[in-house]
């Protein structure tokens, strides 16, 4: 039995310790928001946070999440994550969706880290997350939007 | 034909009613055919219900169906856009729901960018019958005539009086009208749309953006089983002999079973196989590691795709079978001053859409229960029905929402897997594809070669015209022994090459058949439309042109070209050529429309280049401008630019996001798409070896929509095809580089 914090709460899953993060939340904990697209932290669809950080749940064990805080897109309700979500619906940026959950939680992570990054921090950021419809003009556009609002730096 | 709505529910619909080419004909006849009729269940019950496409509940919430499967395009907007415009409701009251496969509707194939083009005026027709009758059963409550009240944004308002009822005040009494004959609807006029031509928002972006929304691999379901299947690495090879002791020990599997031996010909067949099944998708994908399988010979193991290539590429330097001839081709080529030729690659690309196929079945004796991210619910039926030995109606087909399809989803070869599983575990049984399942068990776009020569004047006149192409057909996929390219692929950008050309050939090759080919966006196109405008770009320098002046060359002057007057039987994507012809002056227009708008034609900086193309596919138009910087042996894509012409546009914010998409598509295929075969197997795996394009390779686009009362066009595939020619060409005015073999990053990293 490993104990965590998922989205704020305390939780508790029974699962082999080698399983993947991922697996344990679709199919364990019915928590179907967070994407399987390629299980080798190749595509990031499967991107949640382990205590503020993005990180791969397809290769992620369980064991590795003992004691720790895990945020989901169901739990993305901070601040920046619905202004996050809000620049996402101003700009219409969602075409299949798929990939849409992992995109969130790695642009919110990585703008939880650094509110204002530069233009190549967030390539280097946000070249893991594949969107095969294309959406990645809207991704740009709908974050500099947030990164407008976020106050400046010193 | 006349055609009749016929306010059908559940219980009372045509079992094979007529399905139009050009439109929906919708249980077509009179009601006392009743006896012939299967029930299929719809997804809008009860007292409000005025067709098969909308019902208005009591409080006004107006239930409008898409029939037709979301992956992306937006047709969960659009279909009940365009209906809602004609019933003439406030979009705020709307709820779409989801069809489930019904034959009722007409085809849902959703494929071949054609869900608004052929339902564009369906759907106005069904939201007209539906005011329709709300105003008559306005009119006979107040007892006045009905040309005295007239549907509008909810309600029916009484014109010579203050009076008004809702349209949920009025629903249950409406449906119990006969619906006005077609021919009697009255649609509005296009001055008068509220919601066709709007940037409606998707209707499941906020499901999207919070998590709920429900996919294919997202389905569970009360003890629910998950399925993991090793397939025949080579198609053709059957399970000579299996170990499951490995699996059965891991934890968490249940069940280990062979997968019915299936035909030679793949069609939508699940492969042969051993499908691990387990309480979770892990211990299934465990359990699977742990199988042991040996597999039998089949003929096509030794398939190498490279030697494949290099025989299409011989091939298409020898004279082939002609498709289309016009003029005296040998006498044009005998007397030029010169001939340029060229011969360009394609290699098998896969779709790699981002959820890999899912699906989820339960079968009782008598009924099969499917939940499917499908681009295909009645094919997913009938495959399913035929497979379990059950009649259509038994199997219901819920389609999910579908994280990318590109045509992969159009076959339901998953689906049959989830039900064979089903039946025989008799518990429900999830499907689960993983990344490798999907790279290397995929029904691939066939791998291409073309040959392109042209006859050129001193004066830099072109008067002769050869192209030939070879790939091999999707129709081998279906029969095991087609080995050419069909009418239908060479439809595509091929055999209905719009060029003024006095003489002009062309001719298609033989191709045999080693793997599962398929549909893939914009199919065929994607190889005529890359070798056609690479060459137009050649044909440009060795006549001393702009690009842009050697395709008007090439374009000629406005005119209408029939490619059947020319002895090809061109399909015109299945649409009249009345209607829809290939018409030279919208492509002159959305090319120089393109050039104007990028900047195209200016010049730029230092190993820097722009490269054009513009092509018709799917009835609709579409050009491109793509800007390059070639340095150090590296390519970066900084523009794409499109202008389409797509006719009437129902959702102007969706056409932009497809050209987005279609372009980001293309790129992919252009720079990185590659699938390689050797001893029969699919070397890459996922998104390491297949990559696609990612963040930091994606350009600045824009797109430019030509205004147009045209009918509706495709949009999801048109703007893919020109985008490899113009990334080829690009680099070659940034470099002086020629790449006739795709992908670039074989020449160039990227």
């Amino acid at each position: 039995m490993i104990s965590f914090t998922l989205n704020g709460k305390k939780q508790q899953v029974d699962a082999d310790p080698a399983m993947p993060l991922l697996w344990a939340l679709r199919d364990l904990l019915g928590l179907t928001g967070t994407k399987f697209g390629c299980g080798i932290a190749q595509c990031g669809a499967c991107t949640v946070h382990l205590d503020g950080q993005a990180v791969r749940s397809c290769a992620l064990p369980v064991s590795a999440i003992s004691g720790k805080a895990i945020t989901t897109i169901e739990g993305l309700n901070s601040d920046l994550g619905e202004a996050l979500k809000a620049a996402w619906k101003a700009h219409n940026v969602p075409q299949c969706g798929y990939c849409q959950a992992g995109q969130l939680m790695n642009a919110s992570a990585m703008l939880a880290n650094n509110p204002n990054p530069s233009d190549a921090q967030i390539d280097a950021n946000m070249q893991g997350n594949i969107c095969r419809c294309g959406t990645y003009p809207r991704i740009k556009a709908a974050l500099h939007d947030v990164i407008a609002q976020q106050p400046a730096e010193g | 034909m006349t055609t009749k709505i016929e306010n059908v529910s559940r219980r009372n619909f045509l079992k094979n009613s007529a399905i139009g080419a050009g439109s929906l004909v919708l249980a077509t006849g009179l009601p006392g055919f009743n006896l012939a009729m299967a029930a299929f269940p719809s997804p809008i019950e009860g007292a409000g219900v005025l067709n098969l496409f909308v019902a208005i509940e009591a409080d006004n919430r107006v239930r409008i169906v898409c029939h037709r499967s979301e992956m992306g395009q937006g047709i969960r907007t659009g279909i009940p856009q365009v209906l809602a415009d004609e019933l003439d409701v406030d979009w705020s009251m709307v709820d779409v729901v989801q069809g489930f496969a019904n034959p009722g509707y007409g085809s849902q194939n959703t494929d071949g960018s054609r869900s608004i083009r052929r339902f564009f005026t369906t759907m106005r027709q069904m939201g007209a019958s539906a005011r329709m009758m709300l105003e008559q059963a306005a009119a006979e409550k107040w007892g006045v005539p009905v040309d005295q009240v007239r549907g509008k944004q909810g309600y029916v308002h009484h014109v010579s009086s203050d009076r008004k009822l809702s349209y949920g005040e009025l629903a249950s009494a409406a449906a119990k009208l006969t619906p006005p004959q077609t021919d009697s609807l009255v649609l509005k006029p296009a001055s008068e749309f509220t919601l066709i031509g709007k940037g409606l928002a998707p209707v499941d972006i906020d499901d999207m953006l919070d998590g709920s929304a429900v996919y294919g691999q997202d389905v569970q379901l009360e003890g629910m089983l998950y399925a993991s299947i090793e397939r025949c690495p080579v198609v053709g090879q059957k399970v000579k002999s299996h170990d499951k002791a490995g699996a059965m020990k891991v934890n968490g599997v249940r069940d280990v079973m062979v997968m019915p031996e299936q035909p030679d010909a793949p069609a939508f067949h699940p492969l042969n196989g051993v499908a691990v099944l387990a309480d979770n998708t892990w211990s299934a994908l465990q359990g699977r590691k742990a199988l042991k399988v040996e597999w039998s010979d089949s003929l096509h193991q030794q398939h190498d795709s490279a030697n494949y290539m290099s025989t299409l590429v011989e091939r298409v330097g020898q004279p082939g079978k002609v498709i289309r001839t016009r003029g005296d081709v040998k006498g044009a080529f005998d007397g030029a001053d010169a001939v340029v030729k060229a011969t360009y690659q394609v290699p098998y690309l896969v779709h790699a859409q981002m959820e890999p196929p899912a699906a989820t079945a339960v079968v009782s004796e008598k009924h099969c229960e499917i939940w499917a991210c499908t681009q295909t619910p009645q094919s997913t039926q009938q495959n399913v029905a035929q497979a379990l030995g059950l009649q259509p109606e038994q199997v219901k087909v819920n389609v999910t929402l579908l994280g990318g399809g590109f045509g992969r989803k159009s076959k339901p070869d998953f689906s049959v897997e989830a039900a064979l599983l089903a039946r025989h575990t008799g518990k429900p049984v999830k499907v689960v594809w993983s990344r490798e399942d999907d790279i290397q068990h995929g029904y691939y776009h066939a791998a291409s070669a073309q040959r392109f020569e042209a006859a050129v004047n001193k004066d830099g006149s072109v008067v002769g015209w050869l192209q030939r192409t070879a790939f091999p057909s999707i129709s081998w996929t279906f029969t095991g022994t087609v080995d050419e390219p069909q009418d239908g692929e060479l439809s595509l950008g091929f055999g209905d090459v719009p060029f003024a050309v006095n003489a002009m050939q062309c001719e298609s090759q033989k191709a045999e058949g080693h793997v599962r080919i398929g549909w893939m966006r914009s199919v065929s196109n994607i190889q005529h439309a890359f070798a056609q405008g690479a060459f137009v770009d050649e044909m440009a320098a060795a006549t001393g042109k702009t690009p842009h002046a050697m395709w008007h060359a090439l374009l000629g002057e406005d005119r209408i070209v029939d490619p059947t007057a020319e002895g090809f039987g061109y399909g015109n994507y299945g649409d009249p050529a009345d209607v829809y012809p290939i018409d030279i002056a919208r492509m002159k227009r959305v090319l120089d429309e393109v050039v104007k708008q990028s900047g195209a034609d200016k010049s730029t900086g230092d190993n820097e280049g722009w490269g054009i193309s513009v092509h018709r596919s799917f009835v609709s138009y579409v050009a491109v401008a793509c800007k390059v910087r070639v340095e150090q042996g590296k390519v970066s894509v900084l523009e794409l630019h499109s202008a389409i012409d797509c006719g009437t546009v129902v959702n102007p914010d969706r056409v932009r996001s497809q050209q987005e998409g279609s372009m980001l598509f293309g790129l992919s295929i252009a720079l990185m798409g590659e699938i390689s075969l050797e001893g029969g197997k699919v070397k890459q795996s996922n998104y390491h070896d297949y990559p696609v394009t990612r963040y930091h390779q994606s350009p600045m686009i824009k797109t430019y929509i030509i205004a147009s009362d045209a009918p509706p066009g495709g949009v999801g595939e048109p703007g893919t095809p020109p985008v490899a020619a113009s990334v080829v060409n690009a680099i070659y005015h940034a470099s002086g580089r020629r790449i006739r073999t795709l992908p670039v990053n074989k020449t160039l990293s990227v």
